[in-house]
């Protein structure tokens, strides 16, 4: 219930102000930076069920700012409810994107920095590394929170546009500064518009106001055990649609591909992005 | 010593240097032949007009001001320049790649299609 009430409180406070409209995918970035002096804000979870553990939704908002053209910023706050459990804060990411080279080209590079300061329990699953699997989300809330994880993770992300489809790559590395190795991941996913050219009307379900595509990304094993002995993969289709409001509701249902990974995963999201948001405070703005 | 001090200074030079030093004049000077004479499918189309004017409203004015008349800190786009110096395909190249350095980000996002449909707007305006 609370989920719900949070997702009603939020939806009601976005719908009165800006305007987004993005790329559908829940765990792979693509080269495309945020608009420099643009905050988007950003609401996803993941609802799983664990085979030995309870239903679960891991849930971030997510703070996206453009601070240039090539630099983006984004600060993560993490929670998640466990049925039968506790609803619990998992901790917090701090993140900057770095777009080397200024002009478009056949593939485009951007490098990803994050700082992640979370606990055993999250679920948000915004990545899979390493070995992580179904055993990671099954354990109750009270023991795994014990655990603390301050990790440091590095992408390489590749992306490039292509007759109205977006194709992106993640190459993940991550390692737990407590003398953990490092583990890695990767994460691809392809998309575009249902429709290439805007309707010359105002509309509500045109094709340009979806977009769709497909998302697959899992673990690779780590520094000791490099491969996909072990992992977890998730496959998916996914679909967004902005609202006339700018409002941007987002839906994947993702399956499990092998006995190590949760069977299902339901992500939805709903983002929402405030235009200039720091010249609205200047004396004269519009 | 020394060459930590050099790497020092090369670290806080380098990217200073991008942001400030990079004065690269006109953008119009770095427009590849074959894109500056591509052609645009909707030129002067009503419909696309209509398509372009929605896009930039929604993508483009918060910087460019609701008519492109401009704002403080960023250009209007019904300059000679814009108007008759710049070919529909110049303003193609400017749009996939954004002009970063200066703060004019890539709107290789959107498809062609909407790219053209905004450059047929754009070239629609008159003073």
């Amino acid at each position: 219930m609370k989920p719900a009430v949070v997702l009603c409180l939020l939806v009601g406070f976005l719908a009165s102000i800006g305007q987004a409209q993005e790329r559908p995918y829940f765990v792979t970035y693509s080269h495309e930076m945020e608009e420099p002096g643009n905050l988007e804000i950003e609401f996803f979870n993941a609802v799983g069920k664990p085979p030995a553990g309870n239903r679960f939704i891991g849930s971030n908002i997510e703070f996206e700012y453009g601070a240039t053209s090539w630099w983006t910023m984004e600060f993560y706050l993490d929670g998640q409810v466990t049925q039968h459990d506790s609803t619990i804060f998992t901790g917090y990411r701090w993140e900057n994107r770095f777009r080397p080279l200024l002009r478009e080209h056949w593939i485009n590079p951007v490098i990803y920095i994050e700082f992640e300061n979370i606990n055993g329990g999250d679920k948000a699953l915004r990545e899979v590394v390493g070995h992580d699997g179904k055993q990671d989300v099954s354990g109750p809330n009270a023991e795994v929170r014990q655990e603390k994880k301050r990790e440091m993770e590095l992408k390489l992300i590749l992306g490039r546009n292509y007759r109205g489809w977006n194709i992106s790559e993640n190459i993940i590395a991550e390692k737990n500064l407590a003398n953990q190795p490092w583990e890695f991941g990767y994460a691809v996913g392809a998309s575009r518009p249902l429709s290439l050219a805007a309707s010359a009307h105002n509309c509500t379900f045109c094709g340009e106001k979806f977009q769709a595509g497909v998302e697959m990304y899992g673990g690779l094993g780590d520094r000791y055990s490099f491969g996909t002995n072990q992992t977890s993969h998730y496959l998916g289709p996914l679909i967004n649609w902005t609202a006339p409001n700018g409002i941007t509701f987002s839906f994947s249902p993702q399956f499990g591909l092998n006995d190590y990974s949760i069977p299902r995963l339901y992500r939805f999201g709903v983002s929402y992005e405030i235009d200039q948001l720091f010249s609205r405070f200047h004396r004269g703005a519009r | 010593m020394t060459l930590r001090l050099s790497l020092t200074l090369l670290l806080i030079l380098l990217p200073a240097g991008i942001v400030f030093g990079a004065a690269d004049g006109s953008w119009l000077e770095n427009v590849p032949t074959h894109d500056h004479e591509k052609t645009n499918p909707y030129h002067d189309q009503a419909d696309a007009i209509a398509a372009g004017r929605r896009i930039f409203v929604d993508r483009c004015s918060h910087c460019h001001g609701e008519n492109a008349e401009g704002t403080k800190k960023r250009p209007p786009l019904k300059s000679e320049r814009m108007q008759h110096g710049a070919s529909e395909g110049d303003l193609h190249w400017l749009l996939v790649n954004g002009n970063m350095r200066k703060g004019m980000p890539s709107w290789a996002r959107l498809p062609d299609q909407q790219l053209w449909q905004v450059i047929t707007y754009l070239k629609s305006l008159h003073d």
